[in-house]
């Protein structure tokens, strides 16, 4: 049915071709873009160095190849009879690594040995997406009732607040895309657009204040009384809903004013338009947007960027990977870039919905949602459309971890829904 | 298997690609539309830097470098970007203390916190590169170089003139500088700023966030390479204005040689004058201030090019030409001297007497010989009027390069005096003849002349009816183009045979009349005694001259404030210079020794320069 299944003698049997075909173009892509980023206009003749970062990552590339191999090569069955082990596993290595990881960049979220360092969040999110998969997948589990759902929010929730106990606020909110998958498997849709309102909820309250949230609901609650049309019960439950509501944005607003630190603060105001500080948290933001800005419709040529190689762009290899393209490669580079994530997580989706068992429709879905979110979040931010929340751009970004952890979700969904 | 929730993977695909779409949206404002970000990405990661190519240098005739330049090294320090060092080990390399080294600091951060600050001014070349190598640990510290003027012969200050930072007005007109930039403010610096200043380039270099400097832009094909400022060649002969500068030391006054074929000037002294290496460099303000309020010597003023003196007996000179040319008077000649030129009650003194001719008056500089000539001139019958006369004279004088500018290369200039018809008019109400202007004749009364436009006399009266407007610039480039600016030959309207006997006049002052002692075996002198009355103290002694006569080489005019006689130190001054400049030897060490000594004035104004 698909094309490589007739290689039935090779490791890739059955394995999508298409998915590998983009997989291999973004880990490609990202080299070049790493490379050009350390890219040293003054050197005159450059050596192929494996300390340096583009070195580094080649030899991550290597390293996540092989494990992808291996995978390929593996029986399937073990990722759902060990998911629970390898969740629990990657749970108390992340909790260890609060206590015991190394600090970098503020982040206690590191295991350092010698000068090599990973980042085990990025193993969680395969875990989590395995066990999220396993626990769908149990046929007693009845969907309906509540307690499944408290217990599939535990699962995510588990690895975020260890991810915030890190300081890796990030890597948290990755966990919360999984609730894509929770809504593909059933999850009440109003609960979501529920939570989309608190969202806004929440922007309102920090744009502008509290009081203009809170006009906002009630203008809500009036057309939903409205709409109920004297349903008694309704209109209650509407009125609990508001309060509920109005109390959130008490607490945030509390939260905002209080609890967050002024650089916290700071960032958010930034995003909201609320303060133009340009050499200051504005800084990043702004010199992201003229890099990518500055790239025009064709870019300004591979290895010819200006902001990604001086150092204007923060984190120009890593999470503001994506400034490089955008600089060097223009819109249509952009948009290639975008487009081939798209095609890839709709793949995914497709794979998954095509798939055989439970267990591979769910977790390809968790694997789905991980790389959307991490494209919504990461080019968002670049271009300024989301707070500047640090998280990787898919197998571009540098990062051994990061690749390693993309590379178990894929390959480990190549495998799974090879297997027809 | 939800086949229940299974339409809903259309939903999470469709929300996907509406957010890239939106993604889509704003790459397309941010990338095609808007076009704000590409400026400020090259605002960003290009900066233009100035490169100043270095100024032309200045030879004398000789080929002598006279005006060179030197590299300084001054250590800057950006107090802002200043971490942690080590005192102790840049206090050593600069060899001062801590405390100082501190002091300093604290200073330029007073100054401004992120503006270069100098922290130690000229260092050595050996320092600097000791300090270069180590340059690493001291972030925040960086060595500049600039390029200071120097000067290997102290002399000629006010010819070589100087630079310095250009002032916020002249910024305004001239769109080739920026803030900073040096100008030549004075002298050939000034008048030939273009030439010697070249044409700036610029380097396009791409920069980091912290403005460090990461190499060229585009591999320097936008770059515009500096023009090195073109080298002078000077007409000025070096050791002849040494010589010149060592002999009026102590005295106010003025040397200037011409050569008289070419209008080069040889020599141009104005005395008391300075060092030019102190106008140069850290002490510049403050060694400027000093010499500025020096009101007694007037160090700065240029009294060969801007000092207005009665030109004394030398203008009888012009005066007998012009009333040759007028046609008042011949070779032949002859008026009787009774010891003064008498006007009503009043009589200009006279100290010879007898009958006179043209070259006797010349060479014995008599009053009553020259006052007629020049009450006849004005009053000549060809005219209708004294106006008239006086205006034919005045047309002579003109052409004989006083009362003007010669626009030379040698800035500020006086144009000295020579009094208008409507000015006589307007002082004697219309009634008034030539006896009311007779003094002018011989010099005094209401004319005033530069040395400058003396020695140009003189060097008419060598070539016989022309000259070349005086400058101090003979070639420019390193090809030695020859200067264009002053190839015209400028006719004084005398003809020449006019001058044989004012030639010969002078020729007979220096062997038995007014300048005997200006008299150099070996070589045939022509000269011309003056005494300019001042009114303000002692005469000024004046001398005018030029040898050898069968072929002029050089013409000089000295004028000594306060000197008396003209012959008493004008005359041997003006000597001196000839056999210097022709002899290249001066073997009357005693005369020469007597006019270095003979001081008039206290010089303070030599102010060295380690002074601080």
């Amino acid at each position: 049915m698909y094309p490589g299944i007739e290689n039935k003698s090779r490791f890739t049997k059955g394995a999508d071709k298409y998915l590998l075909m983009i997989y291999a173009a973004l880990v490609f892509i990202g080299w070049l873009a790493i490379y050009s980023s350390t890219y040293d206009a003054l050197a005159e003749v450059r050596t192929f160095d494996l300390t340096d970062f583009y070195g580094r990552q080649l030899l991550w590339i290597l390293v996540s190849a092989v494990v992808g191999v291996i995978i390929l090569l593996i029986d399937s069955n073990i990722f759902q009879t060990y998911a629970g082990i390898i969740y629990i596993v990657c749970m108390g290595l992340i909790l260890l690594v609060v206590f015991f990881g190394a600090d970098i960049n503020g982040a206690k979220s590191w295991i350092r040995i010698g000068s090599f360092t990973f980042q085990p969040i990025e193993l969680a999110k395969f875990a989590t997406a395995l066990m999220l998969a396993k626990f769908f997948s149990q046929g007693k589990t009845s969907l309906e009732r509540r307690t499944q759902w408290f217990f599939a929010f535990g699962l995510i929730l588990i690895p975020a607040a260890i991810a915030i106990l890190q300081k890796d606020t990030g890597s948290a909110l990755v966990f919360f895309s999984f609730i894509i998958l929770f809504y593909r498997e059933g999850f009440n849709t109003g609960l979501i657009l529920l939570g989309i309102l608190a969202i806004f909820v929440f922007v309102i309250t920090i744009k502008f204040n509290e009081l203009y949230a809170i006009a906002c609901l009630t203008v809500l609650l009036i057309v939903a009384c409205v709409f109920n049309n004297g349903n008694t019960k309704k209109i209650i439950r509407n009125f609990v809903v508001y309060g509920s509501f109005v109390l959130f944005v008490f607490a945030v607003n509390f939260a905002y004013t209080q609890i967050l630190q002024p650089h916290q603060r700071q960032r958010i105001d930034t995003i909201f338009g609320k303060s133009v500080d340009p050499k200051g948290a504005d800084f990043n933001l702004n010199q992201s947007k003229i890099a990518i800005g500055s790239g025009g419709f064709v870019g300004k040529g591979y290895l010819h960027g200006t902001q990604t190689k001086l150092n204007f762009v923060p984190e120009q290899r890593t999470d503001f990977i994506f400034c490089s393209i955008g600089e060097e490669f223009g819109f249509l580079g952009s948009i290639i870039l975008i487009g081939l994530y798209l095609t890839m997580v709709i793949r995914i989706i497709v794979l998954s919905e095509k798939a055989r068992t439970d267990f591979t429709r769910i977790y390809g879905y968790g694997v789905a949602s991980i790389i959307f979110f991490h494209l919504f979040i990461n080019i968002g931010m670049t271009i300024g459309l989301i707070p500047v929340i640090g998280i990787p751009l898919p197998l571009i970004s540098y990062g051994g971890s990061s690749m390693l952890g993309f590379t178990l979700l894929i390959f480990t969904f190549l495998k799974l829904s090879a297997e027809y | 298997m939800n086949p229940l929730f299974q339409q809903r993977k259309v939903i999470i695909i469709l929300v996907m690609l509406l957010i890239m779409a939106v993604y889509v949206i704003r790459l397309f404002g941010l990338q095609v539309v808007d076009q704000t970000y590409k400026d400020r990405a090259a605002a960003n990661a290009i900066r233009e830097i100035m490169v100043t190519p270095p100024r032309g240098l200045i030879y004398d005739r000789n080929d002598s470098l006279i005006v060179a330049n030197e590299v300084v090294y001054n250590l800057m320090a950006i107090p802002k970007n200043i971490q942690a060092f080590d005192t102790f080990d840049l206090c050593n390399i600069l060899e001062i203390e801590k405390e100082e080294l501190i002091k300093r600091l604290e200073k330029a951060k007073v100054y401004s916190p992120i503006l270069p600050s100098i922290i130690e001014q000229q260092m050595s070349k050996e320092d600097y590169g000791y300090l270069q190598e180590k340059m690493h640990k001291f972030p925040g510290f960086y060595v500049e170089s600039r390029i200071l003027r120097s000067y290997p012969i102290p002399v000629a200050a006010h010819i070589l003139g100087y630079i310095g930072e250009i002032t916020e007005e002249q910024l305004k007109e001239e769109t080739y500088y920026q803030l900073g930039d040096y100008i030549g403010i004075s002298g050939i610096e000034k008048s030939y700023e273009e030439e010697l200043r070249g044409q700036k380039g610029k380097r396009m270099v791409l920069v980091d966030v912290h403005n460090r400097e990461q190499g060229s832009y585009k591999n320097g094909e936008e770059d515009v390479r500096a023009v090195p400022g073109e080298n002078l060649w000077s007409t000025l002969d070096i050791a002849l204005q040494e010589y010149g500068e060592k002999l009026m030391e102590g005295k106010k006054g003025s040397i200037v040689a011409i050569e008289p074929k070419t209008g080069e000037i040889l020599c141009i002294v104005s005395s008391p004058s300075y060092d030019p290496n102190l106008l140069v460099g850290k002490s510049r303000s403050k060694n400027y201030s000093k010499l500025y309020t020096d009101s007694v010597n007037l160090p700065l003023f240029n009294r060969a090019l801007k000092a207005c003196y009665p030109p004394g007996s030398t203008f009888k000179l012009a005066n007998g030409l012009i009333a040759e040319q007028e046609g008042v008077l011949t070779e032949y000649t002859i008026y009787s001297c009774g010891g003064g030129y008498s006007i009503g009650n009043h009589v200009i003194g006279c100290h010879h007497s007898g009958a006179t001719n043209l070259v006797s008056g010349v060479q014995h500089s008599c009053n009553t010989y020259f006052c007629r000539a020049f009450y006849n001139t004005v009053s000549n019958h060809r005219y209708h009027s004294v106006q008239e006369g006086y205006q034919a004279w005045r047309n002579h004088i003109t052409r004989l390069g006083f009362g003007q500018k010669f626009n030379t290369d040698l800035p500020y200039e006086s144009k000295g005096i020579i009094p208008s018809v409507e000015y006589f008019n307007k002082k004697y109400k219309n009634h008034w003849n030539g006896n009311y202007i007779v003094s002018m004749g011989i010099g005094q009364g209401e004319v005033g002349a530069t040395p400058l436009q003396m020695a140009n006399l003189i060097a008419i009266i060598a070539n016989k009816g022309y000259y070349y407007r005086p400058h101090v610039v003979r070639c420019i480039g390193d090809k030695q183009t020859p200067n264009m600016r002053y190839t015209q030959r400028m006719e004084s309207g005398i003809e020449s045979r006019y001058f044989n006997p004012v030639i010969e006049g002078m020729r007979l002052a220096v062997l038995h009349g007014t300048a005997t002692g200006a008299k150099i075996d070996g070589i045939t002198i022509a000269g011309k005694t003056g005494t300019a009355q001042n009114p303000h103290g002692a005469d000024h002694s004046v001398f005018a001259c030029f040898a050898p006569i069968e072929d002029p080489q050089i013409a000089v005019f000295v004028l000594v404030e306060n000197g008396g006689w003209g012959a008493s130190y004008a005359c041997p001054i003006a000597s001196l210079i000839i056999e210097y400049y022709l002899n290249r030897e001066v073997k009357r060490t005693d005369l020469e020794q007597r006019m270095i000594s003979t001081h008039f004035i206290k010089t303070n104004n030599k102010p060295t320069k380690t002074e601080d």
